[in-house]
């Protein structure tokens, strides 16, 4: 039955990643496309799941790894995003 | 489920909700600036509560790696120049499907049984995430100008489909149990790595948008699979909305360049196919001084600026002579096309930086009948979005791609570095037109010494 609710999940939050997206003008695209690759570095949750439930050292190794680049896929995001939309508001600003 | 896990999970409910509504507050320009910042909220709360989800240990390591990663990520990316924005997405992007292939490992690799289906997304998860992780490296060099050329051979195609339904098949033996020994895995995880340097070489810079997307939009799915294997609900709706989301989006950029994914995807045969020798005619050069005058008494200047505009740092300089011809009562209007700049959107960034007011901006549909009555056409680092064989030659390689119709305006000025052909490595018919003059030089140079000759009338 697990199975089948998450795939229910996959199902829904597909279709709400196309409905939200479907209307989105060219001027947005490279923005959103940075904004969406921030929302992936949800990863790091799992990602330290993963390192904190480490045992051998190979593991923790691969983990740290992963919480590493996690980390960088968050952060990065976020801050190339948050600079790029930044040019979002000097436009209405000057409007 | 203890109280703490309950508080977690409910934490995990807001952050997917903040995720949803933060990106779709990202896809409105009103609303876009708060959009990030929800979706911050978002991950910070997600983050913050599985420092305190049962069974976790390890709190020194994960602190460190967190530190380094925020410190290298939140560095670069401050620094970053505007113009470099696509190569920096194509990097964190690339580091996400690195960390949701590393939870697949440390998965698999761990002695413990894992049932059927988790097994099998986990594979799945980890195949996609290495392929979006060494992909989007290769993408991140290749902008960066550290990878040049593209690398086509004979047999290139099977012998990435080979590389994959190995990976496959191996995942199959694993999965069936028949041999789930950890070099197995291991194999698995090389030869996807393998396959994401192989399916990217190929490609071309101008295509680039398009893959980054496309790996934007894997990396979205391989963390939704891992958050399957977690059993972690905020990793399966952020990670497949973003899956979502960016096969969307990777279509509409593909669309914007007149290409199918497929095409991008599997570039066959040499990417120069210049028609060029056909065109007749010459290029004709102007000095910046004739031209400046010419802009000076114009009524209607359309400035067409490309990513050559932003390579040579010119946007400021071409915004303060846009300044002085308003001052002069020129009517001065920008045109951007959807894949000016390396991404669709990038270029209006690029503008924006420079301070050029929204209004002044149109987009191609809104401004290509305002060509016919529009003076001179500036053409600045721009080439395959002017050229006029899109509309009249069924055999180039760019033909149906929307252009901007600068052709149509009583002059057009290019001004360009040299001789060369743009992206597509197609000779520019715009270029050879009677009513075309070309202004040689170094964007920047150029716009400097335009300024200067209007401030001298």
């Amino acid at each position: 039955m697990e199975t089948f609710i998450a795939i229910y999940i996959f199902m829904l939050a597909a279709f709400t990643g196309f409905e939200v997206i479907s209307k989105v003008p060219a001027i947005l695209h490279t923005p959103l496309m940075s904004g969406s690759n921030f929302i992936h570095g949800v990863v790091l949750v799992g990602a330290i799941i993963a390192l904190g439930m480490a045992e051998t050292n190979l593991e923790k190794t691969i983990g740290f790894f992963g919480v590493l680049l996690a980390s960088g896929n968050a952060v990065g995001g976020y801050v190339v995003t948050e600079r790029m939309l930044e040019m979002f508001k000097s436009k209405k600003e000057n409007e | 489920m203890s109280s703490v896990e309950t508080i977690i999970q409910s934490i995990y409910v807001v952050a997917a909700v903040l995720f949803i509504v933060g990106l779709k507050r990202m896809s409105s320009p009103t609303t876009a600036r708060t959009g990030i910042i929800w979706a911050g909220v978002g991950m910070l709360m997600a983050t913050v509560a599985t420092f305190f989800y049962p069974g976790i240990e390890n709190f020194l390591l994960i602190a460190t790696a967190i530190f380094l990663g925020t410190v290298i990520a939140g560095y670069t990316a401050k620094k970053v120049e505007m113009t470099e924005m696509p190569e920096m997405i194509a990097l964190y992007n690339g580091m996400g499907g690195g960390a949701a292939a590393a939870i697949a490992a440390v998965e698999l690799f761990k002695d413990h049984h894992l049932p059927l289906s988790v097994t099998t997304l986990a594979l799945i998860g980890g195949i996609i995430g290495s392929i979006s992780f060494t992909g989007s490296l290769v993408a991140f060099g290749k902008l960066q100008g550290m990878i040049k050329g593209t690398f086509r051979f004979k047999g290139q195609h099977q012998i990435n489909i080979l590389l994959l339904l190995g990976s496959i098949a191996l995942s199959v033996l694993v999965v069936t149990g028949f041999d789930s020994n950890a070099t197995l895995v291991t194999a698995i995880f090389i030869i996807a790595l393998i396959l994401g340097i192989a399916m990217t070489m190929p490609i071309g810079g101008g295509d680039m948008a398009v893959v980054i997307s496309l790996y934007n939009a894997l990396t979205g799915l391989a963390v939704g699979f891992e958050g399957y294997v977690l059993q972690n609900y905020s990793m399966i709706i952020a990670g497949t909305v973003v899956g979502a989301a960016g096969t969307l989006l990777t279509q509409l950029m593909a669309k914007a360049m007149n290409k199918t994914l497929v095409s991008v995807l599997f570039p066959f045969g040499e990417a120069s196919q210049t028609s060029g020798d056909a065109v007749e005619g010459e290029m004709k050069p102007i000095e910046a001084g004739d031209a400046g005058i010419m802009m000076a008494f114009a009524q209607k200047v359309i400035i067409i600026p490309g990513y050559g505009m932003a390579v040579a740092q010119a946007q400021q300089k071409v915004w303060e002579l846009s300044q002085l011809l308003i001052e002069r009562g020129v009517d001065v209007k920008f045109a951007i096309h959807p894949v000016a700049g390396r991404m669709p959107g990038h270029m209006n960034v690029l503008l924006a930086e420079a301070g050029v007011p929204y209004e002044l901006i149109f987009d191609e549909d809104e401004i290509n009948q305002e060509f016919k009555s529009c003076d001179v056409a500036l053409v600045i680092g721009a080439n395959d979005v002017v050229n006029p064989i899109a509309r009249t030659d069924p055999s180039s390689e760019i033909y149906g791609m929307p252009i901007l119709d600068a052709d149509y305006a009583s002059n057009v000025i290019v001004v360009k570095r040299g001789q060369g052909t743009g992206f597509s490595g197609i000779e520019n018919i715009l270029f050879f037109l009677d009513n075309t003059r070309m202004l040689y030089g170094d964007g920047k140079a150029v716009a400097t010494d335009l300024v200067n000759s209007i401030k001298e009338l």
